[in-house]
């Protein structure tokens, strides 16, 4: 009885050891690795790659990517909730606007966060509509600065926030809202009161879902931040290209990782599904 | 407040959809800037034009559909056998790879490639994209296909067993057109995924394998095109035609 389920795991269980197991392995050794001449890995075992990260450019380019991961977050749950909400309360057209919060996923990201670059730039639609109406003289600088990169994360991932969000209002026992009418207190309190503590599960796996992307972005930070904005997924990236030091480069990707999965870890300790 | 919430949303789905409905229109403008001049077809015909492009979505094409066939079979067959038995194993190494961001992946996957050519006389090429897409989506096809599972009644199955069905006979019989719709699905998000990916590819990718999303990563790189608006506009269009046509098909 138990053959097939054996044939049938092993191909994934296969692959997830060859494209996950094993390369976790090499970026763990490369990174107690010394840089070699030309750019390959060479012995002494090190932690120098380690020291580096934490001194103060690095750490900078840390700090700045955990903010920026923060602010896009909060942003996407506090724009998300409403839209939630919305959704949740739109009685029969529910589908109809929840397909609309899906539909981005069927389309390319690259070109999402493209489209912004065709809104934002100095000739682009804004600053030329804002020139013909004489509200500016100059075209704004919009485009390349740590603003533009939050706007494309929020606008990225928006929908990872509305979907958790959604699924727990929908869960909601309508009549704790009756109840709290009942007792006297108005729609706004109820939210307040009500509703929103009890989409505490909605928000952290919302938070989950953005942050950790969010925090090791390299298309929106190149695109939209320009060489400006040099977060940890642009570092790491640039390690492995162009500076072709890659023991430092996996270190970096390493404690990108670890982070990334101790939110996970911490988040589902609590007993939720974030799947 | 209902009044307000309705207000709010509206602006919300503006938020989410108008960028790309006006790079579609602009992609149609005649004029090379942002000053509407008239409906033309011209950055249509120049993408069309150029060879680069056209090589990098066939590229682009046969590494979505290679990649989109061997996941949909591995994650699907992945699928069934954790329905049967769970194993901590497998599945967190699939939620793993789910949760990994992009850029670590892709440098894994690169560090991987680079120490196995050690033993192995091959470069970076078409074979290892395929290899990479393979990887990162079938945890998307496996998710999407236990979803289905979760409402199968094993009943059905043990009946097929009862009446002399071998084990693969009571799956591809029975079991597997019941996925069937879930799988359709799987593989939609798997080609969507491999079709749209830069992060991962353009770091596993060789001098002749250059993809979509790497050409229009160059191309905005440089600056806003009108060329790049129109090939948008395309895959947008043709994504969306796939879905709809697949959302026929499970019906």
């Amino acid at each position: 009885m138990r053959r097939l389920r054996t044939i049938f795991l092993t191909p994934a269980g296969a692959l997830m050891f060859a494209t996950l197991v094993v390369p976790s392995l090499i970026i763990c050794t490369y990174s107690f690795l010394s840089r070699g001449a030309y750019g390959g890995v060479e012995r002494p075992f090190t932690i120098d790659n380690f020291e580096r990260l934490i001194a103060p450019l690095y750490g900078a380019i840390f700090f700045r990517s955990f903010w920026i991961a923060a602010v896009a977050t909060a942003l996407c749950l506090a724009l998300g909730f409403p839209l939630a909400l919305f959704i949740a309360r739109s009685g029969e057209r529910k589908n109809l606007y929840l397909g609309l919060v899906i539909l981005p996923f069927w389309t390319s990201f690259l070109i999402r966060i493209y489209a912004w670059m065709f809104l934002l730039r100095d000739t682009g639609l804004i600053n030329t509509v804002l020139l013909k109406i004489h509200a500016i003289h100059d075209p704004l600088p919009m485009l390349y600065n740590d603003g533009a990169v939050i706007l494309g994360l929020v606008y990225g991932f928006l929908p990872f926030t509305v979907l958790p969000l959604y699924a727990t209002l929908e869960r909601l026992d309508p009549s704790l809202l009756e109840a709290a009418a009942d007792l006297g207190s108005k729609p706004w309190d109820a939210l307040w009161r009500v509703t929103i503590p009890l989409c505490a599960a909605g928000f952290r796996a919302g938070a989950i879902l953005v942050f950790v992307p969010c925090l090791g972005t390299y298309i929106v930070s190149d695109l939209l931040g320009g060489s400006k904005t040099i977060l940890i997924g642009n570092l790491v990236q640039n390690q492995f290209t162009a500076s072709r030091d890659w023991p430092f480069g996996a270190a970096a990707a390493l404690a990108l990782m670890i982070v990334a999965m101790a939110l996970l870890f911490a988040a589902r300790r609590r007993g939720e599904e974030l799947l | 407040m209902k009044r307000g919430l309705a207000l709010y949303a509206a602006c919300a789905y503006a938020f989410l959809h108008l960028p790309l409905l006006i790079l579609a229109i602009f992609s149609f403008n005649a004029s090379k800037f942002t000053v509407w001049q008239g409906f033309s077809l011209h950055w249509y015909a120049a993408a069309m034009a150029d060879t680069e492009l056209i090589q990098s979505a066939m590229n682009s094409l046969i590494i979505g559909i290679c990649a989109t066939a061997i996941a949909t079979v591995i994650g699907t067959m992945a699928a069934y056998a954790l329905w049967k038995r769970a194993s901590t194993w497998v599945s967190g190494a699939m939620y793993l790879s789910l949760v990994t961001p992009e850029i670590v992946t892709g440098v894994s996957l690169l560090a991987l490639f680079q120490w196995s050519f050690r033993f192995l006389h091959l470069r970076l090429g078409m074979h290892t994209v395929i290899l990479a897409h393979v990887a990162f989506s079938v945890a998307y096809v496996a998710v999407v296909v236990m979803a289905r599972l979760r409402s199968f009644d094993p009943a059905l199955e043990e009946a097929a067993l009862d009446l002399g069905a071998t084990e693969f006979g009571a799956f591809q019989r029975v079991t597997l057109p019941y996925l069937a719709p879930a799988v359709i699905a799987a593989a939609m998000l798997a080609f969507t995924v491999s079709i749209d990916d830069y992060v991962i590819t353009s770091l596993v990718a060789g001098i002749d394998s250059q993809t979509l999303p790497m050409a229009i990563y160059a191309m905005a790189r440089r600056g806003v095109n009108p060329v790049l608006n129109a090939v948008s506009t395309m895959i947008v269009v043709g994504l969306g035609a796939m879905v709809l046509i697949s959302e026929r098909l499970r019906k």
